[in-house]
Protein backbone atom coordinates (compact mmCIF):
# COMPACT_ATOMS: atom_id res chain seq x y z
CA UNK A 1 0.00 0.00 0.00
CA UNK A 2 2.68 2.64 0.97
CA UNK A 3 4.77 1.80 -2.26
CA UNK A 4 1.71 2.67 -4.64
CA UNK A 5 0.65 5.85 -2.28
CA UNK A 6 4.05 6.98 -3.20
CA UNK A 7 3.25 6.24 -7.40
CA UNK A 8 -0.02 7.42 -7.33
CA UNK A 9 1.59 10.73 -5.78
CA UNK A 10 3.87 11.18 -7.43
CA UNK A 11 2.31 10.41 -11.25
CA UNK A 12 1.51 14.11 -13.02
CA UNK A 13 -1.38 12.61 -15.03
CA UNK A 14 -3.52 10.82 -12.71
CA UNK A 15 -6.79 9.54 -14.44
CA UNK A 16 -9.59 9.52 -12.12
CA UNK A 17 -11.47 5.88 -12.14
CA UNK A 18 -15.21 5.59 -11.53
CA UNK A 19 -15.82 3.12 -8.09
CA UNK A 20 -19.60 2.49 -9.09
CA UNK A 21 -20.19 1.09 -12.49
CA UNK A 22 -22.56 2.87 -14.86
CA UNK A 23 -25.93 0.97 -15.19
CA UNK A 24 -25.75 -0.95 -19.02
CA UNK A 25 -29.16 -1.82 -20.42
CA UNK A 26 -30.59 -4.85 -19.04
CA UNK A 27 -29.42 -8.25 -20.97
CA UNK A 28 -32.11 -10.67 -21.50
CA UNK A 29 -30.60 -13.65 -19.68
CA UNK A 30 -28.17 -14.00 -16.65
CA UNK A 31 -26.52 -17.25 -15.08
CA UNK A 32 -27.34 -15.58 -11.56
CA UNK A 33 -29.60 -12.55 -10.80
CA UNK A 34 -28.91 -11.09 -7.08
CA UNK A 35 -31.98 -9.00 -5.93
CA UNK A 36 -30.65 -6.45 -3.66
CA UNK A 37 -27.74 -3.98 -4.11
CA UNK A 38 -25.97 -3.55 -0.56
CA UNK A 39 -23.13 -5.14 1.02
CA UNK A 40 -24.37 -8.87 1.06
CA UNK A 41 -25.52 -8.48 -2.75
CA UNK A 42 -22.18 -6.92 -3.79
CA UNK A 43 -19.90 -9.10 -1.75
CA UNK A 44 -21.88 -12.01 -3.43
CA UNK A 45 -21.20 -10.33 -7.07
CA UNK A 46 -17.39 -10.10 -5.89
CA UNK A 47 -16.71 -13.44 -4.76
CA UNK A 48 -18.95 -15.20 -7.85
CA UNK A 49 -16.89 -13.20 -10.17
CA UNK A 50 -13.83 -12.83 -8.90
CA UNK A 51 -12.83 -16.40 -7.30
CA UNK A 52 -16.03 -18.53 -9.48
CA UNK A 53 -15.63 -17.26 -12.42
CA UNK A 54 -19.34 -16.73 -13.21
CA UNK A 55 -19.17 -13.58 -14.62
CA UNK A 56 -22.55 -13.12 -16.46
CA UNK A 57 -24.08 -11.76 -12.93
CA UNK A 58 -26.56 -8.95 -12.62
CA UNK A 59 -27.48 -7.02 -8.84
CA UNK A 60 -30.60 -5.10 -9.08
CA UNK A 61 -31.21 -2.71 -6.69
CA UNK A 62 -34.58 -0.29 -6.63
CA UNK A 63 -33.50 2.46 -5.33
CA UNK A 64 -28.94 3.58 -5.43
CA UNK A 65 -26.41 0.93 -4.32
CA UNK A 66 -25.73 0.24 -1.00
CA UNK A 67 -28.36 3.25 0.37
CA UNK A 68 -30.35 1.05 2.60
CA UNK A 69 -29.40 -1.03 5.48
CA UNK A 70 -25.76 -0.91 4.12
CA UNK A 71 -25.67 2.95 4.97
CA UNK A 72 -28.01 2.83 7.56
CA UNK A 73 -25.87 0.41 10.24
CA UNK A 74 -23.44 1.87 13.00
CA UNK A 75 -20.39 -0.47 11.20
CA UNK A 76 -19.56 -2.63 14.13
CA UNK A 77 -17.83 -5.93 13.96
CA UNK A 78 -17.21 -8.44 15.97
CA UNK A 79 -17.80 -12.46 16.87
CA UNK A 80 -18.84 -12.45 20.46
CA UNK A 81 -21.76 -14.77 19.93
CA UNK A 82 -23.22 -17.19 22.36
CA UNK A 83 -23.73 -20.47 20.14
CA UNK A 84 -20.60 -22.57 18.13
CA UNK A 85 -22.56 -22.08 14.89
CA UNK A 86 -22.37 -18.35 15.24
CA UNK A 87 -18.98 -18.03 16.68
CA UNK A 88 -17.40 -19.69 13.88
CA UNK A 89 -19.23 -17.83 11.00
CA UNK A 90 -18.81 -14.56 12.64
CA UNK A 91 -15.06 -15.41 13.25
CA UNK A 92 -14.70 -15.93 9.38
CA UNK A 93 -16.48 -12.43 8.85
CA UNK A 94 -14.09 -10.66 11.34
CA UNK A 95 -10.91 -12.37 9.60
CA UNK A 96 -12.14 -11.23 5.96
CA UNK A 97 -12.38 -7.83 7.47
CA UNK A 98 -9.14 -7.96 8.42
CA UNK A 99 -7.15 -8.35 5.00
CA UNK A 100 -10.36 -6.38 3.15
CA UNK A 101 -8.81 -3.21 2.36
CA UNK A 102 -5.35 -5.53 1.04
CA UNK A 103 -7.93 -7.95 -0.81
CA UNK A 104 -9.84 -4.76 -2.61
CA UNK A 105 -6.90 -2.54 -3.38
CA UNK A 106 -9.43 -0.18 -1.55
CA UNK A 107 -9.10 1.92 2.44
CA UNK A 108 -12.37 0.66 3.64
CA UNK A 109 -10.65 1.90 7.12
CA UNK A 110 -10.84 -1.40 9.80
CA UNK A 111 -9.95 -0.65 12.40
CA UNK A 112 -9.92 -3.54 14.65
CA UNK A 113 -9.73 -1.21 18.26
CA UNK A 114 -11.83 -4.24 20.59
CA UNK A 115 -15.19 -4.27 21.88
CA UNK A 116 -16.03 -4.00 25.60
CA UNK A 117 -19.73 -4.96 26.89
CA UNK A 118 -20.18 -4.16 30.22
CA UNK A 119 -22.02 -6.09 33.03
CA UNK A 120 -23.99 -4.40 35.64
CA UNK A 121 -24.67 -7.50 37.13
CA UNK A 122 -23.42 -10.71 38.43
CA UNK A 123 -25.97 -12.57 36.11
CA UNK A 124 -24.61 -10.68 33.31
CA UNK A 125 -21.22 -11.25 34.12
CA UNK A 126 -22.12 -15.68 34.58
CA UNK A 127 -23.42 -15.03 30.95
CA UNK A 128 -20.29 -13.23 29.54
CA UNK A 129 -18.03 -16.03 31.57
CA UNK A 130 -20.10 -18.57 28.96
CA UNK A 131 -19.72 -16.09 25.91
CA UNK A 132 -16.10 -15.97 26.63
CA UNK A 133 -15.26 -20.03 27.38
CA UNK A 134 -17.25 -20.44 23.68
CA UNK A 135 -15.33 -17.47 21.68
CA UNK A 136 -12.05 -19.07 23.33
CA UNK A 137 -12.63 -23.04 22.33
CA UNK A 138 -13.51 -21.78 19.02
CA UNK A 139 -10.29 -19.13 18.65
CA UNK A 140 -11.51 -15.63 19.15
CA UNK A 141 -9.79 -13.18 21.13
CA UNK A 142 -12.56 -12.90 24.15
CA UNK A 143 -12.53 -12.35 27.55
CA UNK A 144 -14.05 -11.08 31.15
CA UNK A 145 -12.16 -8.68 32.72
CA UNK A 146 -12.71 -6.54 35.89
CA UNK A 147 -13.80 -3.29 36.95
CA UNK A 148 -10.11 -2.67 36.70
CA UNK A 149 -9.39 -3.10 33.47
CA UNK A 150 -12.12 -1.90 32.23
CA UNK A 151 -11.11 1.34 33.55
CA UNK A 152 -8.20 1.13 31.74
CA UNK A 153 -9.55 0.20 29.11
CA UNK A 154 -11.60 3.05 29.26
CA UNK A 155 -10.79 5.40 31.26
CA UNK A 156 -13.08 7.98 30.97
CA UNK A 157 -16.46 5.93 31.73
CA UNK A 158 -18.92 6.66 34.08
CA UNK A 159 -18.55 3.42 36.63
CA UNK A 160 -21.58 4.46 39.02
CA UNK A 161 -19.84 2.38 41.98
CA UNK A 162 -22.68 1.35 44.14
CA UNK A 163 -25.68 3.00 42.16
CA UNK A 164 -28.07 1.72 39.77
CA UNK A 165 -26.37 0.76 36.52
CA UNK A 166 -22.79 -0.42 38.71
CA UNK A 167 -20.34 -1.33 36.46
CA UNK A 168 -19.19 -4.78 37.53
CA UNK A 169 -17.13 -5.94 35.16
CA UNK A 170 -17.24 -6.76 31.19
CA UNK A 171 -16.76 -8.88 28.64
CA UNK A 172 -13.42 -7.53 26.51
CA UNK A 173 -13.51 -8.43 22.79
CA UNK A 174 -10.19 -7.48 21.15
CA UNK A 175 -11.04 -8.55 17.87
CA UNK A 176 -14.15 -6.14 17.59
CA UNK A 177 -13.95 -3.02 15.34
CA UNK A 178 -15.21 -1.07 12.20
CA UNK A 179 -14.80 -0.42 9.11
CA UNK A 180 -16.04 2.16 6.97
CA UNK A 181 -19.52 0.85 5.86
CA UNK A 182 -19.58 2.59 1.98
CA UNK A 183 -16.28 1.90 1.56
CA UNK A 184 -16.80 -1.76 1.49
CA UNK A 185 -19.72 -1.80 -0.86
CA UNK A 186 -17.60 0.65 -3.65
CA UNK A 187 -15.14 -1.67 -3.08
CA UNK A 188 -16.76 -4.73 -3.87
CA UNK A 189 -19.01 -2.95 -6.97
CA UNK A 190 -16.17 -1.90 -8.41
CA UNK A 191 -15.16 -5.56 -8.86
CA UNK A 192 -17.46 -6.95 -9.15
CA UNK A 193 -18.03 -4.77 -12.24
CA UNK A 194 -14.67 -5.01 -13.22
CA UNK A 195 -15.03 -8.82 -14.02
CA UNK A 196 -18.09 -8.44 -16.07
CA UNK A 197 -21.49 -8.29 -13.71
CA UNK A 198 -23.20 -5.48 -13.88
CA UNK A 199 -24.84 -3.32 -11.21
CA UNK A 200 -28.44 -1.78 -12.27
CA UNK A 201 -30.09 0.62 -9.59
CA UNK A 202 -33.35 2.27 -9.95
CA UNK A 203 -34.01 -1.61 -10.95
CA UNK A 204 -37.09 -2.76 -8.85
CA UNK A 205 -38.19 -6.93 -8.82
CA UNK A 206 -41.87 -6.64 -8.92
CA UNK A 207 -42.16 -10.61 -9.40
CA UNK A 208 -41.13 -14.00 -10.97
CA UNK A 209 -42.08 -16.39 -13.23
CA UNK A 210 -41.86 -19.92 -12.31
CA UNK A 211 -41.91 -23.56 -13.81
CA UNK A 212 -42.75 -25.88 -10.96
CA UNK A 213 -39.92 -25.53 -8.17
CA UNK A 214 -37.77 -22.89 -10.49
CA UNK A 215 -37.62 -19.58 -11.14
CA UNK A 216 -38.06 -18.88 -14.79
CA UNK A 217 -37.97 -14.79 -14.91
CA UNK A 218 -37.35 -12.20 -12.67
CA UNK A 219 -39.73 -9.48 -13.88
CA UNK A 220 -38.19 -5.63 -13.58
CA UNK A 221 -39.78 -2.25 -13.64
CA UNK A 222 -37.15 -2.13 -16.40
CA UNK A 223 -38.09 -5.47 -18.31
CA UNK A 224 -38.19 -9.57 -18.19
CA UNK A 225 -35.08 -11.39 -17.42
CA UNK A 226 -34.46 -15.07 -17.83
CA UNK A 227 -32.03 -16.41 -15.09
CA UNK A 228 -30.08 -19.61 -13.91
CA UNK A 229 -29.99 -18.56 -9.94
CA UNK A 230 -31.34 -16.01 -8.32
CA UNK A 231 -29.85 -15.17 -4.59
CA UNK A 232 -32.32 -12.42 -2.57
CA UNK A 233 -30.66 -10.29 -0.32
CA UNK A 234 -32.90 -7.15 0.14
CA UNK A 235 -32.90 -6.36 3.90
CA UNK A 236 -36.08 -5.04 5.29
CA UNK A 237 -37.99 -6.04 2.47
CA UNK A 238 -37.01 -9.60 2.63
CA UNK A 239 -40.20 -10.58 3.38
CA UNK A 240 -42.55 -9.00 0.47
CA UNK A 241 -39.75 -9.83 -1.73
CA UNK A 242 -39.99 -14.02 -0.87
CA UNK A 243 -43.65 -13.68 -1.02
CA UNK A 244 -43.52 -12.85 -4.48
CA UNK A 245 -41.95 -15.95 -5.11
CA UNK A 246 -44.46 -17.76 -2.73
CA UNK A 247 -41.75 -18.49 0.45
CA UNK A 248 -43.07 -17.82 2.97
CA UNK A 249 -40.71 -16.34 5.56
CA UNK A 250 -40.35 -16.23 9.56
CA UNK A 251 -39.73 -12.54 9.20
CA UNK A 252 -41.09 -9.27 11.17
CA UNK A 253 -40.03 -5.88 10.75
CA UNK A 254 -39.20 -3.15 13.07
CA UNK A 255 -36.75 0.24 12.62
CA UNK A 256 -33.86 0.83 14.71
CA UNK A 257 -32.46 3.98 15.02
CA UNK A 258 -28.80 5.40 15.46
CA UNK A 259 -27.47 8.74 15.86
CA UNK A 260 -24.11 11.06 15.67
CA UNK A 261 -22.75 14.02 18.00
CA UNK A 262 -21.09 16.81 16.33
CA UNK A 263 -17.46 15.88 15.76
CA UNK A 264 -15.18 15.64 19.33
CA UNK A 265 -11.78 15.12 20.16
CA UNK A 266 -10.35 11.70 20.61
CA UNK A 267 -11.67 9.90 23.76
CA UNK A 268 -13.05 6.58 22.79
CA UNK A 269 -11.03 3.91 21.02
CA UNK A 270 -12.63 1.05 21.68
CA UNK A 271 -16.44 0.26 21.41
CA UNK A 272 -18.54 0.58 24.51
CA UNK A 273 -21.86 -1.23 24.98
CA UNK A 274 -23.69 -1.49 28.15
CA UNK A 275 -27.10 -4.32 27.21
CA UNK A 276 -28.33 -2.84 30.83
CA UNK A 277 -29.08 0.32 29.05
CA UNK A 278 -28.91 -0.39 25.33
CA UNK A 279 -26.45 1.68 24.51
CA UNK A 280 -23.91 1.43 22.59
CA UNK A 281 -21.05 3.94 21.54
CA UNK A 282 -18.37 4.35 19.29
CA UNK A 283 -16.50 6.99 17.98
CA UNK A 284 -15.86 7.52 14.15
CA UNK A 285 -12.46 8.33 12.60
CA UNK A 286 -13.68 11.65 12.30
CA UNK A 287 -14.78 12.29 15.69
CA UNK A 288 -18.13 12.10 15.54
CA UNK A 289 -20.14 9.81 18.76
CA UNK A 290 -21.96 7.36 17.20
CA UNK A 291 -24.88 6.10 19.32
CA UNK A 292 -27.21 3.12 18.38
CA UNK A 293 -29.29 0.73 20.46
CA UNK A 294 -31.99 -1.48 20.19
CA UNK A 295 -34.63 -1.62 17.85
CA UNK A 296 -38.36 -0.12 18.28
CA UNK A 297 -40.80 -1.35 20.20
CA UNK A 298 -43.14 -2.12 17.79
CA UNK A 299 -43.58 -3.62 13.99
CA UNK A 300 -43.31 -1.04 11.58
CA UNK A 301 -41.95 -0.56 7.64
CA UNK A 302 -41.29 3.24 7.82
CA UNK A 303 -37.86 4.86 8.89
CA UNK A 304 -39.31 7.82 10.82
CA UNK A 305 -37.79 9.17 13.67
CA UNK A 306 -38.86 9.44 17.16
CA UNK A 307 -38.92 11.79 20.05
CA UNK A 308 -38.36 8.38 22.69
CA UNK A 309 -35.57 6.45 20.95
CA UNK A 310 -33.82 9.52 20.76
CA UNK A 311 -34.38 10.26 24.21
CA UNK A 312 -33.37 6.92 25.25
CA UNK A 313 -30.01 6.73 23.75
CA UNK A 314 -29.19 9.63 24.78
CA UNK A 315 -29.93 8.89 28.30
CA UNK A 316 -27.63 5.67 28.13
CA UNK A 317 -25.13 7.93 26.71
CA UNK A 318 -25.00 10.10 28.99
CA UNK A 319 -25.15 7.84 31.57
CA UNK A 320 -22.03 6.51 30.32
CA UNK A 321 -20.14 9.54 29.64
CA UNK A 322 -21.81 12.31 31.61
CA UNK A 323 -19.82 14.89 30.24
CA UNK A 324 -21.36 14.06 26.88
CA UNK A 325 -24.15 16.62 28.15
CA UNK A 326 -23.67 19.58 25.88
CA UNK A 327 -22.82 18.09 22.99
CA UNK A 328 -25.10 18.38 19.83
CA UNK A 329 -26.49 15.67 17.61
CA UNK A 330 -25.77 16.38 14.42
CA UNK A 331 -28.04 13.91 12.13
CA UNK A 332 -29.73 10.64 13.08
CA UNK A 333 -31.66 7.87 10.90
CA UNK A 334 -33.36 4.59 11.41
CA UNK A 335 -33.25 1.30 9.12
CA UNK A 336 -36.09 -1.23 9.08
CA UNK A 337 -34.57 -4.69 10.37
CA UNK A 338 -36.21 -8.29 9.29
CA UNK A 339 -36.29 -9.99 12.77
CA UNK A 340 -35.85 -13.82 12.95
CA UNK A 341 -37.84 -16.01 15.90
CA UNK A 342 -34.20 -17.02 17.04
CA UNK A 343 -32.37 -14.09 16.12
CA UNK A 344 -30.01 -15.93 13.48
CA UNK A 345 -30.03 -15.04 9.84
CA UNK A 346 -31.43 -17.74 7.25
CA UNK A 347 -28.90 -18.29 4.65
CA UNK A 348 -29.13 -21.57 2.26
CA UNK A 349 -31.85 -23.04 0.42
CA UNK A 350 -35.19 -21.68 0.25
CA UNK A 351 -38.34 -24.57 -0.89
CA UNK A 352 -37.60 -23.52 -4.61
CA UNK A 353 -34.37 -25.13 -6.31
CA UNK A 354 -32.30 -21.77 -7.85
CA UNK A 355 -33.70 -19.37 -5.25
CA UNK A 356 -31.38 -18.88 -2.74
CA UNK A 357 -31.62 -16.78 0.45
CA UNK A 358 -29.36 -14.37 2.46
CA UNK A 359 -31.58 -12.82 4.83
CA UNK A 360 -33.34 -12.56 8.78
CA UNK A 361 -30.11 -10.48 8.89
CA UNK A 362 -32.10 -8.08 11.43
CA UNK A 363 -29.76 -5.75 13.73
CA UNK A 364 -26.34 -7.38 13.13
CA UNK A 365 -25.99 -7.52 9.10
CA UNK A 366 -23.06 -5.42 8.63
CA UNK A 367 -20.39 -7.73 10.30
CA UNK A 368 -21.65 -10.50 7.76
CA UNK A 369 -21.36 -8.88 4.52
CA UNK A 370 -17.73 -10.45 3.69
CA UNK A 371 -18.55 -13.98 4.91
CA UNK A 372 -22.26 -13.89 4.10
CA UNK A 373 -21.18 -12.82 0.30
CA UNK A 374 -18.45 -15.54 0.21
CA UNK A 375 -20.16 -18.06 1.00
CA UNK A 376 -23.63 -17.43 -0.73
CA UNK A 377 -21.45 -17.21 -3.28
CA UNK A 378 -19.71 -20.65 -2.95
CA UNK A 379 -23.40 -22.14 -2.59
CA UNK A 380 -25.03 -20.79 -5.71
CA UNK A 381 -21.60 -21.53 -7.55
CA UNK A 382 -20.89 -25.38 -6.37
CA UNK A 383 -25.04 -25.54 -5.52
CA UNK A 384 -24.51 -27.20 -2.13
CA UNK A 385 -24.51 -25.38 1.18
CA UNK A 386 -21.36 -25.02 2.42
CA UNK A 387 -21.65 -26.67 6.45
CA UNK A 388 -20.75 -23.40 7.57
CA UNK A 389 -24.29 -22.22 6.57
CA UNK A 390 -26.10 -25.29 7.16
CA UNK A 391 -26.88 -24.22 10.73
CA UNK A 392 -28.64 -21.41 9.43
CA UNK A 393 -31.27 -22.89 6.80
CA UNK A 394 -34.40 -21.80 6.72
CA UNK A 395 -35.52 -25.34 7.54
CA UNK A 396 -34.58 -24.97 11.40
CA UNK A 397 -37.89 -23.71 12.48
CA UNK A 398 -39.94 -26.48 11.27
CA UNK A 399 -37.40 -29.14 13.20
CA UNK A 400 -37.23 -26.62 16.14
CA UNK A 401 -33.19 -26.34 16.26
CA UNK A 402 -33.11 -22.95 16.90
CA UNK A 403 -30.01 -20.59 17.56
CA UNK A 404 -30.96 -18.27 20.07
CA UNK A 405 -28.57 -15.07 19.93
CA UNK A 406 -31.31 -12.91 21.68
CA UNK A 407 -28.62 -12.02 24.41
CA UNK A 408 -25.10 -11.63 22.12
CA UNK A 409 -27.06 -8.53 19.86
CA UNK A 410 -25.33 -5.72 20.37
CA UNK A 411 -27.97 -4.10 22.39
CA UNK A 412 -30.54 -6.71 23.43
CA UNK A 413 -34.01 -6.35 21.65
CA UNK B 1 -45.71 12.59 21.87
CA UNK B 2 -47.73 9.86 20.01
CA UNK B 3 -51.35 8.84 21.84
CA UNK B 4 -52.74 5.52 21.70
CA UNK B 5 -56.49 5.29 22.59
CA UNK B 6 -57.29 2.98 25.18
CA UNK B 7 -61.24 1.52 24.88
CA UNK B 8 -61.48 1.75 28.85
CA UNK B 9 -59.34 4.74 29.86
CA UNK B 10 -59.13 6.95 26.65
CA UNK B 11 -56.36 8.92 24.78
CA UNK B 12 -52.90 8.44 26.43
CA UNK B 13 -49.44 8.39 25.64
CA UNK B 14 -48.13 5.48 23.88
CA UNK B 15 -45.68 4.74 26.25
CA UNK B 16 -48.00 3.70 28.65
CA UNK B 17 -48.78 0.86 26.76
CA UNK B 18 -46.81 -2.29 26.07
CA UNK B 19 -46.69 -3.81 22.49
CA UNK B 20 -47.89 -7.73 22.87
CA UNK B 21 -47.87 -8.33 18.70
CA UNK B 22 -49.89 -9.10 15.93
CA UNK B 23 -53.21 -11.04 16.29
CA UNK B 24 -52.30 -14.23 14.90
CA UNK B 25 -54.15 -16.24 12.53
CA UNK B 26 -52.44 -19.39 13.24
CA UNK B 27 -53.73 -21.39 16.04
CA UNK B 28 -51.29 -22.64 18.48
CA UNK B 29 -53.78 -25.37 20.13
CA UNK B 30 -54.01 -27.19 16.52
CA UNK B 31 -50.82 -29.36 15.65
CA UNK B 32 -50.74 -28.80 12.37
CA UNK B 33 -50.77 -25.03 12.63
CA UNK B 34 -47.77 -24.84 15.65
CA UNK B 35 -44.90 -24.18 13.80
CA UNK B 36 -47.07 -21.15 11.62
CA UNK B 37 -48.41 -19.84 14.98
CA UNK B 38 -44.98 -19.33 16.60
CA UNK B 39 -42.46 -18.83 14.37
CA UNK B 40 -44.32 -17.49 11.23
CA UNK B 41 -46.08 -13.80 12.35
CA UNK B 42 -48.09 -11.59 10.90
CA UNK B 43 -45.79 -9.61 9.14
CA UNK B 44 -47.85 -7.28 6.30
CA UNK B 45 -47.04 -3.47 4.64
CA UNK B 46 -50.53 -2.22 5.32
CA UNK B 47 -52.64 -2.47 7.97
CA UNK B 48 -52.12 -4.90 10.94
CA UNK B 49 -54.91 -6.10 14.22
CA UNK B 50 -52.42 -6.17 16.83
CA UNK B 51 -52.26 -6.73 21.18
CA UNK B 52 -51.68 -4.23 22.72
CA UNK B 53 -51.76 -3.76 26.84
CA UNK B 54 -52.82 -0.28 28.44
CA UNK B 55 -50.30 -1.16 31.47
CA UNK B 56 -51.66 1.04 34.46
CA UNK B 57 -54.82 -0.71 34.48
CA UNK B 58 -54.28 -3.63 32.88
CA UNK B 59 -56.57 -3.54 29.81
CA UNK B 60 -55.27 -5.31 26.87
CA UNK B 61 -56.93 -4.16 23.69
CA UNK B 62 -56.81 -4.65 19.79
CA UNK B 63 -54.99 -1.77 17.76
CA UNK B 64 -55.72 -1.55 13.80
CA UNK B 65 -52.89 0.05 12.83
CA UNK B 66 -50.99 0.81 9.21
CA UNK B 67 -47.42 -0.62 9.02
CA UNK B 68 -45.66 2.10 6.90
CA UNK B 69 -47.70 5.09 7.89
CA UNK B 70 -47.53 3.85 11.60
CA UNK B 71 -51.41 5.50 12.04
CA UNK B 72 -53.71 3.85 14.66
CA UNK B 73 -57.00 3.46 12.58
CA UNK B 74 -59.31 2.15 15.31
CA UNK B 75 -58.79 0.51 19.08
CA UNK B 76 -60.91 -1.98 20.65
CA UNK B 77 -61.64 -4.72 23.32
CA UNK B 78 -61.24 -7.83 21.92
CA UNK B 79 -64.58 -9.29 21.64
CA UNK B 80 -66.18 -5.82 21.02
CA UNK B 81 -65.13 -4.97 17.61
CA UNK B 82 -67.35 -1.73 16.58
CA UNK B 83 -69.56 -2.42 13.47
Amino acid sequence: MPFSLLKYGLRSRHVPFRDIPPTPDLKRSYDVVIIGGGGHGLAAAYYLSNVHGIRNVAVLEKGYLAGGNTARNTTTIRSNYMTEESVRFYKEGVELFETMSRDLGFNVMFSQRGQLTLAHSEATLRSFHLRAEMGKHMGTRIEVVDVQTVKELCPHLNLDLGGQHEVMGGLWHADGGTARHDAMAWGYARHAGARGGEIHQRTEVTGFEQAGDRVTHVRTNRGTIAVGQVLQAVGGLNGQVAAMAGIRLPIRCFPLQAMVTQPLKPFLDILVSSANLHTYLVQSSRGEVVIGGGSDPYQLASTRSTLDQKEHLAEGALHLFPFLHKVKLLRQWAGITDMTPDYSPIMGASPLKNYWLDCGWGTWGFKATPVAGKRMAETIATGRVPDVLKPFDLSRFDSFALLNEMGATAASH
Amino acid sequence: MKLLTCPVNGPRNITEFQYLGPVRAADAEQPEQLIEALFYAENPLGVMREWWRHTPSNTVLIAERHTVSDQILATYLPNRKPA
